[in-house]
C-alpha cells in the first residue's frame, strides 16, 4: 500500500519540500494526527480503485441498488476536493452533503462519521489538504436507476435515519470505554457491516442504546459477526478477552481466529495502524456491550468426541470427515483447534457456524491470506481447494466441519458450492500443480 | 552494451538465508538494499502448498527446487592430474535454486560447532602436537572464537525458531541436553519435537551403553512460535516431506517463514528474480567493487552499481564468482600459494540400517529434524593422538520420512527387482530404523576449487572445477564410528542390520546423494596469505566485498553447517554496521 507520508518524504528527496512548505498552513503534528484518523476511518479502502492511486477514487462499492463509485478525495482542485473549505469538508463527512449541495449516497458512512469531533475534522482536513498528494482522476460516475438516482430522496432518508450530534461521552462509562465508543461508532464505522440493516437499508442502530447495534449481519454472503462481547458467554468474538480483540485488530490473527473476507482489508489498511491504547479502548468498549449469543457454549467433551473419531481415522462412512483428514488436518489438526496465532480454530468459529455458509465455502474454494502487518509481517495463507475438490466434496467437507467439535450449523448443499464457485474471480492465485514434464 | 540500473547501497547476490539476514541488518542500518536471485520467486502458498509439495517424483526424484545442471554446474575430478568432467546429473549434493535457496529444501538440523572446532589447528597443536597433523592436511583456525559468536548463534536460533534441549546453559550441564556442546546463554526457543519410536529405542540403548542421548536440534517447530521479527511458525505435523521439499505447513524454518515477510515490507529493500549475477565488477586498480553484472529475465546483460557487494549465493557459487571476478589470488596446489579455491571440504558420513521383524516404526511419521543423538565421539571428545585421526562425529537415529520411491530399505541379500523385490519391500517397509554417523572432513593441499580449462557455461564463463577425494585420516575417523555404531546396532537387537561406511579404497562418487554440505574455497582466517576472507568475512583484497556461507569454513565441522552460517552472517553484519559503514576499508589490517 502506498502511503502519503512517503509522498512527502519523496519531496524532501527531490528537493521540492521548500516549494511545498511555503503553502503549508498546518502543523506537521496536526497533519500526522489527521493521517492517523484517516486510518481509523479507513478512507483509503473505499476511495482507492484496484491498482489506483491512494484516495483518487473509482472503487465500485456494490449496493443493492447498483454500483456506487467512490470519489476522488485527493486535494486536486479539478477532480478532487482541493477547493473544499474546512466546513464543506465537515459537511461531506458528517452530513453526507457535497460542496455543491447535493447528497452523497450513504455508502459513505456519514451516519457514523457524524460523531467526529470538530478537532478531529480539523486534523482530517489538514491531512487531506496537505498530507495527501493531489491526483488528477475523474472516477466513473455513479449512475443508479430510478428512483435511486434521485439524490434529493436521500435528504428524507437522512432526516429519518441519521442524527447530527457529534460524539458526547457517556458519563457512566470510563474514559477508555468512551474512547472506544467514539472509534467504534464514529470513524471506525463498524456498524456499517456488523449492524443489521432495516427495510430502508439503514443500520438499525447507530449506537449502543439499542441491542441491535453490532449484533451481526450478512454482507454478500460473508457473515460479519456480532461484536457484542462480554469476555465470557457466547461464541467467537463474543467471548474473546480484550487481548484477543486487540491481537485480531492489530495483526489479523489471535489465539483462535484469523481474518478472512472483507475484514482482511480493514485490518491491513485501518486497524493494524491504530495504536495500542486505541485498540485496548475498542476492546474495552466491545466487551462492555453484553452478548446476546443464543448458541450454547462448546464443551471440551464435544471437541474431544470429534478429535477421537478423527484420531482413530474412523471415517469410512463419512466422506466429509475423510476429506477433512486428507485436506485440512495438517494445519487445523484433529481437535479442530489449529495453533494459536498461526492456524485458526474451526471449533466455534463464527465463519464456520454462520447460517449462510458462503464465506466458509469461499475460503475452502479460493483459500485465504492474512494481511502482512507491522507486528505480524507474515502473510500466512491457506491454499485454494477449488481445483481439487468437487462441489459435492466441498459440500460434504463443509457439512462435516459445521457439525464437528461442537459446531452446530446446518448442512451445505452442492448447489450452494456451485454458486460460490461461479463467482470466483478468474485471476485468483492458485496452488494447483502444473505438470510440466 | 550492458544496461545500467540506478545505483544501490548494497547488492546481495543470491537470496537465501544469508542474504535475507543481511537484508534485515543492512536495511536496519538505513541502506538501500537490492537482492539478485537467479531462480524463481517462491512462497509457501502457492509454491509449496499442500498437496502439491508432497510429490516425491517431482521434487524428491526430479529435483524441481534444485539448480538445473544444464544451466549451472561444475566439473569434478579426484586428483590434480586427472581431467575433470561435468556434474551433469544431480547426485552427491543438491544446490538450491530460487528465493530461499537451499534454506527451503533442507531438513533443518541446526547445530553450533564445538568451541575447539573453530580453532582446530591450534587445538590440535596445543593438545596433541603439530606433528600429528599429516603433511598434506591444511586445516586452519577460523579466526573467530566461539565466545565471540555465542550471541549470534543465540540470535540465529531465535530467528530460525529451533526446537531442542540445551545441554550447557552458561556452563551448567543440563539433564537431557548435549553435555558436550559449547555454553549457551539461553535455552532453545522451542522444546524438542515429539519423540518417535526410533528415538526412544536409540535413547534407551545409548543410555545403557553409558552415552548421553539428546534430541537433535531441529528447525522444525514443535509448537506455534513467533520470532523476533514477528514471523511465525506453526507446529510440525510430521508429514515427512522436509528434505528436497519446501514446507507446506509453515513449520520448517526457512527464509520464507522466518524473514522474508518482514523484509519485503521495507521500502529500502527490493529484489529481482531470474537475475543471474555473472561477475563482480572491480574498479581499474582492482581494489574496490563497483557493482555486479547480471543477466535479466529477458536475457539482457545489466550492470548494477553498488557500494557494497555481499556474495550470499551457495558456497560453490560464491567461490566461482570470486574466481571469475578476479577477487583474491587463485589457489595453486603445487606451491600452496594463493587462497581462492583453497581447502574445499565435504562431510564424512556412514550409517547402519536395522531391520526388526516385530517392530513397527511408521516411518511416514517423520520430520527433517527428528532424531536422537549422542555426541560422545565429538571432535572434543576424541584423543586424536591415540586414535590416529583428527575429527569426530555425532551419531544419531533419525526418522525423516517414509517416502515410497526412495525409502524402500531392503534386507541384505534381498532381490533388487521383480517378484522377490516386491515381497522383500512388503516385509521390510516400516520395520527399519537407522543409525547414522555425521562426521567432520579435514582440508587437504590437493582438495580445492579452481576454474576448469576445458568447459564453459552458457555465458562463456569457465566452469568451476572441484578436485576432491577421500583421505585416510577421515576414513580412519569413519571406521572408528563404524565400530561404535556396530556395538549400538547389536545392542538394539535387530533381526539383522547392515553397515555402510567408507573404507580405505572408497573413492569419492558424485552419483549417490551424500550431503549438501560443500564447504571451503573462500575461507576465513587471520592471515591474507592463507585465507581469502578476514574474520568478518570481508575479502582481504577487495574491501567492499563480503562473502557469506560455508565457503568460509577452513575445514568441515562434524555438524551440519547452517547454524554456523547463520551466526557468521549476523557476526559479519554487526561488523559492517558498526565498523565498516562509519569507516569503509579493511576491517583487519594485514
Amino acid at each position: 500500500m502506498k502511503h502519503t507520508v512517503k509522498w512527502r518524504q519523496g519531496l524532501v528527496g527531490v528537493g521540492l519540500l521548500s516549494v511545498t512548505t511555503a503553502s503549508l498552513a498546518f502543523d506537521d503534528e496536526v497533519i500526522s494526527r489527521g493521517e492517523y484518523l484517516a486510518r481509523a476511518g479507513d478512507c483509503v479502502a473505499c476511495h482507492t480503485a484496484p491498482d489506483g492511486e491512494p484516495f483518487a477514487g473509482g472503487l465500485a462499492v456494490e449496493s443493492p441498488f447498483g454500483a456506487i463509485y467512490s470519489t476522488n478525495i485527493t486535494p486536486d482542485s479539478e477532480t478532487g476536493i482541493g477547493d473544499y473549505s474546512r466546513d464543506e469538508f465537515a459537511a461531506a463527512l458528517r452530513e453526507g452533503e457535497r460542496a455543491d449541495g447535493k447528497h452523497l449516497y450513504p455508502a459513505m458512512p456519514y451516519p457514523s462519521y457524524s460523531l467526529i469531533t470538530d478537532e478531529d475534522i480539523d486534523a482530517l482536513y489538514a491531512y487531506f489538504m496537505e498530507g495527501v498528494a493531489p491526483v488528477e482522476n475523474t472516477p466513473e460516475r455513479t449512475d443508479l436507476s430510478f428512483p435511486f438516482n434521485q439524490r434529493w430522496g436521500i435528504g428524507l432518508w437522512d432526516w429519518l435515519f441519521t442524527n447530527d450530534e457529534t460524539f458526547s461521552p457517556d458519563p457512566e462509562r470510563s474514559d477508555e470505554e468512551n474512547r472506544g465508543a467514539y472509534l467504534v461508532q464514529g470513524l471506525g464505522h463498524c456498524g456499517s457491516c456488523h449492524t443489521e440493516r432495516g427495510l430502508f437499508f439503514q443500520e438499525k442502530a447507530l449506537d449502543d442504546s439499542d441491542d441491535a447495534f453490532l449484533s451481526g449481519e450478512v454482507l454478500e454472503g460473508w457473515y460479519a459477526p456480532s461484536l457484542r462481547g462480554s469476555g465470557d458467554g457466547g461464541r467467537a468474538i463474543e467471548r474473546w478477552d480484550d487481548q484477543a480483540i486487540v491481537d485480531y485488530l492489530a495483526t489479523g490473527r489471535n489465539d483462535e481466529s484469523a481474518v478472512a473476507g472483507e475484514m482482511t482489508s480493514v485490518v491491513a489498511h485501518s486497524t493494524s495502524h491504530l495504536n495500542e491504547s486505541d485498540l485496548q479502548a475498542i476492546a474495552a468498549y466491545l466487551n462492555s456491550l453484553g452478548s446476546q449469543g443464543d448458541r450454547p457454549l462448546i464443551t471440551d467433551a464435544q471437541v474431544d468426541e470429534t478429535d477421537a473419531m478423527l484420531t482413530r481415522a474412523d471415517v469410512e462412512n463419512d466422506l466429509g470427515a475423510r476429506l477433512y483428514l486428507d485436506n485440512c488436518n495438517a494445519c487445523h489438526f484433529s481437535n479442530g483447534r489449529g495453533a494459536a496465532q498461526v492456524f485458526p480454530s474451526l471449533s466455534g468459529s463464527s465463519m464456520v457456524n454462520a447460517d449462510d455458509p458462503t464465506g466458509m465455502i469461499r475460503v475452502i474454494l479460493a483459500g485465504a491470506r492474512l494481511p502482512s502487518t507491522e507486528q505480524r509481517p507474515e502473510a500466512l495463507a491457506m491454499p485454494d481447494f477449488a481445483w481439487r475438490l468437487s462441489d459435492e466434496e466441498v459440500a460434504k467437507l463443509a457439512t462435516f466441519v459445521r457439525g464437528a467439535w461442537g459446531n452446530d450449523a446446518g448442512e451445505v448443499s452442492a448447489s450452494a458450492v456451485a454458486d460460490v464457485r461461479d463467482e470466483l474471480p478468474d485471476d485468483r492465485v492458485t496452488s494447483a500443480p502444473v505438470i510440466d514434464d | 552494451m550492458a544496461r545500467t540500473e540506478s545505483p544501490v547501497d548494497v547488492v546481495l547476490v543470491g537470496f537465501g538465508w544469508t542474504s535475507a539476514i543481511m537484508g534485515m541488518e543492512l536495511t536496519d542500518a538505513g541502506l538501500n538494499v537490492l537482492a539478485l536471485e537467479r531462480g524463481e520467486d517462491r512462497d509457501t502458498v502457492p509454491d509449496f502448498a499442500y498437496p502439491k509439495m508432497a510429490d516425491e517424483l517431482t521434487y524428491g526424484v526430479r529435483y524441481k527446487l534444485m539448480q538445473r545442471p544444464a544451466k549451472s554446474t561444475l566439473t569434478v575430478r579426484h586428483n590434480v592430474g586427472d581431467m575433470a568432467v561435468p556434474y551433469r546429473h544431480l547426485g552427491s549434493f543438491l544446490p538450491g535454486d530460487g528465493v530461499g535457496g537451499a534454506g527451503t529444501h533442507w531438513n533443518g538440523h541446526t547445530w553450533r560447532p564445538q568451541p575447539q572446532e573453530l580453532r582446530l589447528k591450534s587445538y590440535v597443536e596445543e593438545n596433541f602436537g603439530a606433528d600429528i597433523i599429516p603433511d598434506e592436511m591444511t586445516i586452519q583456525d577460523f579466526g573467530v572464537s566461539y565466545d565471540e559468536l555465542e550471541p549470534f548463534f543465540d540470535y540465529f536460533e531465535k530467528v530460525a525458531g529451533i526446537s531442542g534441549k540445551a545441554g550447557n546453559l552458561n556452563g551448567e550441564i543440563q539433564e537431557g541436553g548435549n553435555p558436550f556442546e559449547g555454553w549457551r546463554s539461553d535455552e532453545y526457543p522451542m522444546p524438542p519435537l515429539a519423540r518417535t519410536y526410533n528415538d526412544t529405542l536409540f535413547a534407551d540403548v545409548a543410555r545403557s551403553e553409558g552415552y548421553h542421548p539428546f534430541p537433535l536440534p531441529a528447525a522444525n517447530a514443535s509448537v506455534a512460535y513467533t520470532n523476533p521479527y514477528g514471523m511465525q511458525l506453526g507446529p510440525c505435523n510430521f508429514c515427512g516431506f522436509c528434505e528436497r521439499y519446501g514446507c507446506l505447513n509453515y513449520s520448517k524454518s526457512s527464509p520464507q517463514t522466518c524473514i522474508l515477510g518482514a523484509l519485503k515490507r521495507r521500502e529500502n529493500f527490493s529484489y529481482r528474480t531470474q537475475s543471474e549475477v555473472l561477475r563482480v565488477e572491480l574498479d581499474s586498480d582492482g581494489e574496490r567493487a563497483i557493482g555486479v553484472t547480471y543477466i535479466d529475465p529477458e536475457g539482457n546483460e545489466v550492470f548494477q552499481p553498488a557500494d557494497l557487494v555481499i556474495l550470499g549465493a551457495y558456497s560453490l557459487h560464491n567461490v566461482h564468482l570470486m574466481l571469475v571476478s578476479g577477487i583474491g589470488t587463485p589457489y595453486n596446489p603445487e606451491t600452496g600459494d594463493g587462497v581462492v579455491g583453497k581447502n574445499y571440504a565435504y562431510q564424512m558420513n556412514g550409517g547402519s540400517s536395522l531391520y526388526f521383524r516385530d517392530k513397527e516404526f511408521n516411518p511416514f511419521i517423520g520430520a527433517g529434524g527428528n532424531g536422537e543423538v549422542i555426541n560422545d565421539f565429538g571432535v572434543e571428545q576424541i584423543d586424536f593422538a591415540q586414535e590416529g585421526f583428527i575429527g569426530g562425529s555425532y551419531i544419531n537415529a533419525a526418522m525423516t520420512n517414509g517416502q515410497p520411491i526412495r525409502n524402500m530399505p531392503l534386507r541384505a541379500g534381498a532381490p533388487s527387482w521383480g517378484e522377490g523385490w516386491k515381497q522383500a519391500v512388503q516385509e521390510t517397509y516400516g520395520h527399519v530404523m537407522s543409525i547414522g554417523s555425521h562426521g567432520s572432513n579435514m582440508s587437504y593441499r590437493d582438495c580445492y576449487l579452481d576454474l576448469d580449462p576445458n568447459y564453459t557455461d552458457d555465458h562463456g564463463r569457465p566452469l568451476m572445477r572441484m578436485t576432491f577425494d577421500w583421505k585416510a585420516n577421515d576414513v580412519r575417523m569413519t571406521q572408528f564410528m563404524k565400530q561404535k555404531i556396530d556395538t549400538l546396532s547389536k545392542a538394539l537387537g535387530p533381526d539383522d542390520y547392515r553397515l555402510s561406511f567408507k573404507d580405505f579404497d572408497t573413492r569419492y562418487d558424485v552419483r549417490p546423494y551424500q550431503t549438501t554440505h560443500n564447504v571451503g574455497g573462500a575461507i576465513m582466517g587471520t592471515d591474507p596469505s592463507s585465507s581469502a576472507l578476514n574474520r568478518y568475512l570481508q575479502s582481504w583484497d577487495v574491501h567492499n566485498v563480503f562473502v557469506m556461507g560455508a565457503s568460509a569454513f577452513p575445514q568441515n565441522l562434524q555438524y551440519n553447517p547452517t547454524g554456523l552460517v547463520g551466526a557468521l552472517a549476523y557476526w559479519s553484519a554487526k561488523a559492517i554496521r558498526e565498523q565498516y559503514l562509519p569507516n569503509p576499508g579493511p576491517l583487519v589490517q594485514a
